[in-house]
Formats: structure tokens, C-alpha cells, sequence
């Protein structure tokens, strides 16, 4: 048992995972403006969750929430340069990364 | 620790590798053919290392191989094979399709294969972040065409939110049921009797994000447009392959480790399945071009399948699985003859542009006609056997508003897609298409014939699919 966690209890990590969460899915939906700030958000998602799994593990004294953590922070990387990658054509043929913009397509 | 089980994966990904490998050697106009065809090549082989797998569990409870798996891993590989060989197709043209595309819906569909044996929830985030990461980027592989390059973005936006919301759901279902493999959650589950809340919210959080990369009501927003703007290839692949897999990892976990609370979440796929049903045909009414079109019928179509899932039972998994066979056949065939519509090396994808197809190439006209009746469900066609089997299990269950829903969809769904059959027979008619390649005919007139001949096969389909049911069953 991690004695951190042991001290402070469960709690409190689980409060700011949920928070990181709201902030990331409010980012994504009440932003306007620039899909940078977006993948932001994203990248806030993720780490609740990650956020979570250390919590949980650390509290179990179980291994495989952290490995998972592990795991997770890689796929973000790749997730985040592929996210850029394609921004940046985007951008190529747009000339805009406002979130406005991106609505040529509809019906 | 049997690793041998995962021979099929190994080779898959191996293979991936070294194409990639010659592909980058290559000179870059010439690399594609060679690359697809490898790729198809790839596919094969690890069709037959699938189809002769033994049944097992593997790194430490982590990967399973059993009837089920099998059957989502052999329709996902027919899948790619069908995009890569459209693709050829589709590449000889003006427009060039780089090498890389091939490569990435092996990796893709590697995704696929890994989320349908995944049997702890760290085997089923990598797989499924594998093979979207890699549709992302097939979204935009026309780097110099904007519509593409909104489809890729839109979808790496929506799909990494769905990602994230399905692995926040994850650590929540880790931190209450304390583990991460399905058996042990199962145990967890039946073992308390009493369902903590965080497992239910979580369990939603997951069925959300799956929901998600099913383009299920109400996750469907980005399908229209990502179908509409992505390589009509690409389109096909996504049709096919990544939702094989999502209802493989949504049929797995709903049936296994969260198949003892199926009180609580019975009602929201119901309301999922009969939202997407009404949406798919309704929303599909006043489209024009008909990528647009074939997105608002996947929509729908997922809907069908899913409500085999809301019956929950063995039945139920059975139609579900006949009907995403039938699926694949009819819309790799639709999907073909989309690819077809060129004028003068140029894609045309109203489907107005239809017009006269009947007298112009009669022979695609037909494939299109079976096709469509195929989706509508009338009787010989494959369609009709995955909606009569998935319609009877949900009749058995005892859900019949939804069945009723289902019904009234089917029949609204059905103006439309006869709308397409009278464009091609009696509108008055434009001018005709390009030639269509030789791969693009050879898909088309394949999957023509299986969906009209999906009667012959349905003994055999039907019994894999009992078994893949009695697998997840016990």
C-alpha cells in the first residue's frame, strides 16, 4: 500500500481526475476558436484517466493500473503527433486552423 | 505464456513492417502496386493462420483465441482485402494514392484482429487505438485535397474524444473491480451481487466511447462528413473492418465481464439501436451524393445489428454475426460501384450522376440493384437473413417496441434505397462512366455474387456463428 495514498485516501484523486475530465470535454465543446487548444483538451482526458489508474493502482497495491499508464502515455504521444500531422495538412490546404472553418462538408 | 497463439498478429504485423520496409525503397510513383499487392498477399496468409488457430488464452489472460474471435478476425481481413484491391482500382487514375495506404490498413485491420481477442481491457485500448490512429491517418491520405484533410481531422477530433472517455470508463471499472482482465471482472461482479455506482458509470463511459466507433445515435456526427470526404477506399475500409471489431469488443464485454448486470444496460442499447435505426433511414432521405448516403445506411445498419446485442442472448450474438456477414458483402459491393463512378478520370459521386447506369453499364447497375435490395432485406438477398435472424431474437427476448421500431425503419429505409435502384433504371440518362478498373469490377461482381448467393453459404456461416456465440456464452 502506497502510503500517500493510504494517508490522504482515495478521494481527493479521484475529484481532480473527474474535474481534469469536465475541463477537457468543455474544452473540446465550448471552444471556438483554435483546434491546437482542442487537442489540448485531449491530451487533459487522458491524463484524468491516467490520473486515475495511479489512484487506483496505488491504493490496490496492484502493478497492472500503472503499466497500463505506461501504455496509455505512449498512445497519447502517437496520438498527438499524428493529431499535428494531419492539422498541419489541413492547414496546407486551408490556410486556417479555426474551428469555424472546418465545416465545408454538410446535410 | 502460449505466444504461439498470436501467430496470426505477429505475422500480420511482421509483414506490415517489411512492406513498409520496400516501400520506402521503391521509386515513389511505382511503389503502390507492388505494396498493395504484398499486402494483399500478407492478408491471405494470415487468413489461413486464422482460420487453422487453435482455441486458447494466451499472455497471461490478456489474449484470447476462441470461435468468436476467429469469425470477427476472418471478416475483418475480407474487409481490408476488398479496400486494398478497390484501392488499386481507385489509384491507376489521376488521382495517386501513396504506398503507404496499403501498409496502413494492414495495421489497421492488425488493430481489429488484436480487439477481438482482447479479453482484459489493456489489450482492448491498444488494439482499438491502433487501428483508429491508423484510420485517422488514412482519412487524409489525399494530402492535396481539403475534403479529405477535414474528414482526417474531424475524425482524429471525435474519435480521440470517444478514446478518452472510453479509457476514462476503464479506469473507473479498474478501480472498482480492482482488476483489468475480463474473467476476474466477471468473477468481481458476480461475486458481490451488489453493482457499485462507478462500475455503471463506468460501464457507460465504455459502451459511449464503443458507441463512438460504431457511429452509433447519438455518436454518429462525424460519419456523414468523414464517409463523404475520406478516399472512397478508405470509406469502404471503414465501413467494414473497424466496426467488425468494435461490436466484437461490445458483444465480448457485455457478454462476459459485464454480463451479469445486462439489467442495467439492456435499456441503453435498446435506445441505441432503435435511435440509430430511425436516424439511419430517416436522416438518409434528402441526401444527394451517396458516400453521404452509404454513411446514413451504416448508421442505420449498426443499429439493426445491434439489437441481437440488446437481446442478450446467445440467439441474439448469432444475428449479430450473420448480419455483419451480410453486411460486409453488400456494402464491399456497393462500395465498388461507387469506386466505378468516374467521368474522365474524375470521381463523381452524386447520385444523380447515376442516371442511366441501367442501359450504360448494365452490369454494374445489377450488382448496385442486388445490392440495395440486399440492404432493404428482401428475401433471397444477404440482408434478409441477418435482419430476419436479428429481428427473431429480439422477438424472442421480448422486446417489442423495438422490433416494432425496426419495422417502420426497415420500411423508410427502404424508399431510399429503391430511390437509388429508379435513378439507375429509369431516370433519363447521362453521360456514361469511365471504364471501370479491373479490380473495381472484380470486387464488385464478387460481392454481387456473394450477396445474391449468400443462400448457399448461409449453412455454413450461420453454424460458425452459433459456435462464436456458444464461445462467448460460456
Amino acid at each position: 500500500m502506497n502510503s500517500a495514498i493510504a494517508q490522504i485516501g482515495l478521494g481527493p484523486f479521484l475529484t481532480v481526475s473527474a474535474a481534469l475530465l469536465v475541463l477537457g470535454v468543455f474544452g473540446i465543446f465550448l471552444n471556438r476558436k483554435n483546434i491546437i487548444i482542442i487537442m489540448m483538451s485531449m491530451e487533459l482526458i487522458l491524463l484524468s484517466a491516467n490520473l486515475n489508474f495511479v489512484a487506483f493502482s496505488g491504493a490496490f497495491g496492484d502493478l497492472s493500473g500503472q503499466v497500463m499508464v505506461l501504455f496509455t502515455l505512449t498512445i497519447a504521444a502517437a496520438e498527438a503527433a499524428i493529431g499535428l500531422a494531419i492539422l498541419t495538412v489541413y492547414f496546407r490546404n486551408r490556410g486556417s486552423i479555426q474551428v469555424e472553418d472546418v465545416a465545408t462538408m454538410k446535410g | 505464456m502460449n505466444w504461439l497463439l498470436s501467430l496470426p498478429e505477429l505475422v500480420l504485423a511482421l509483414c506490415a513492417l517489411v512492406i513498409l520496409a520496400a516501400g520506402v525503397l521503391q521509386k515513389k510513383d511505382e511503389a503502390f502496386l507492388p505494396c498493395a499487392m504484398l499486402s494483399i498477399g500478407a492478408f491471405v496468409v494470415t487468413g489461413f493462420l486464422v482460420a487453422g488457430e487453435q482455441d486458447g488464452i494466451a499472455y497471461n489472460g490478456m489474449f484470447v483465441v476462441d470461435a468468436f474471435s476467429r469469425f470477427i478476425k476472418l471478416l475483418a481481413i475480407i474487409g481490408g482485402v476488398a479496400a486494398i484491391a478497390l484501392s488499386v482500382g481507385y489509384s491507376d487514375g489521376r488521382r495517386r494514392l501513396p504506398f503507404e495506404m496499403p501498409v496502413l490498413v494492414l495495421f489497421s485491420t492488425l488493430g481489429a484482429m488484436v480487439m477481438a481477442s482482447s479479453s482484459s481491457l489493456m489489450t482492448l485500448f491498444v488494439g482499438l487505438e491502433l487501428s483508429s490512429l491508423s484510420i485517422y491517418v488514412l482519412c487524409a491520405t489525399e494530402r492535396d485535397r481539403p475534403a479529405a484533410a477535414e474528414a482526417g481531422l474531424k475524425y482524429f477530433i471525435l474519435g480521440s474524444l470517444a478514446s478518452g472517455l472510453l479509457l476514462y470508463g476503464m479506469s473507473l471499472v479498474y478501480g472498482y473491480a480492482g482488476t483489468m482482465d475480463y474473467a476476474p471482472i466477471a468473477a468481481e461482479i458476480n461475486n458481490s451481487g451488489i453493482v457499485p455506482l462507478g462500475l455503471v458509470i463506468g460501464t457507460v463511459f465504455i459502451i459511449v466511447g464503443l458507441a463512438f466507433k460504431l457511429s452509433a445515435v447519438p455518436f454518429h456526427m462525424w460519419t456523414p462528413d468523414v464517409y463523404q470526404g475520406s478516399p472512397t477506399p478508405v470509406t469502404a475500409y471503414m465501413a467494414g473492418a473497424p466496426k467488425f471489431a468494435a461490436f466484437a469488443l461490445i458483444l465480448r464485454i457485455m457478454s462476459g465481464p459485464f454480463g451479469a448486470m445486462s439489467l442495467r444496460w439492456q435499456l441503453l442499447i435498446e435506445v441505441i439501436a432503435a435511435l440509430s435505426m430511425l436516424f439511419g433511414s430517416f436522416a438518409a432521405i434528402p441526401q444527394r451524393n451517396i458516400k453521404r448516403l452509404m454513411a446514413y445506411s451504416s448508421i442505420g445498419h449498426m443499429g439493426y445489428a445491434m439489437m441481437g446485442l440488446a437481446a442478450a442472448s446467445p440467439a441474439g450474438t448469432t444475428g449479430t454475426l450473420v448480419y455483419l456477414s451480410a453486411y460486409l458483402v453488400m456494402n464491399a459491393g456497393t462500395f465498388g460501384v461507387i469506386t466505378a463512378m468516374r467521368r474522365r478520370g474524375h470521381e463523381v459521386t452524386e447520385i444523380s450522376d447515376l442516371a442511366g447506369l441501367g442501359r450504360n453499364n448494365p452490369c454494374l447497375a445489377l450488382i448496385l440493384a442486388v445490392c440495395m435490395f440486399s440492404m432493404i432485406g428482401v428475401p433471397p438477398m444477404a440482408g434478409f437473413f441477418g435482419k430476419f435472424m436479428v429481428f427473431a431474437a429480439a422477438w424472442h427476448a421480448g422486446l417489442y417496441p423495438l422490433v416494432a421500431v425496426g419495422a417502420v425503419s426497415a420500411i423508410v429505409g427502404a424508399f431510399y434505397y429503391l430511390r437509388l435502384v429508379k435513378v439507375v433504371y429509369f431516370d433519363p440518362a447521362v453521360a456514361p462512366f469511365d471504364r471501370p478498373a479491373p479490380s473495381v469490377s472484380f470486387v464488385s461482381v464478387a460481392m454481387g455474387l456473394a450477396t445474391v448467393l449468400f443462400l448457399i453459404g448461409l449453412g455454413p456461416i450461420s453454424a460458425a456463428a452459433q459456435a462464436a456465440a456458444q464461445a462467448l456464452a460460456s
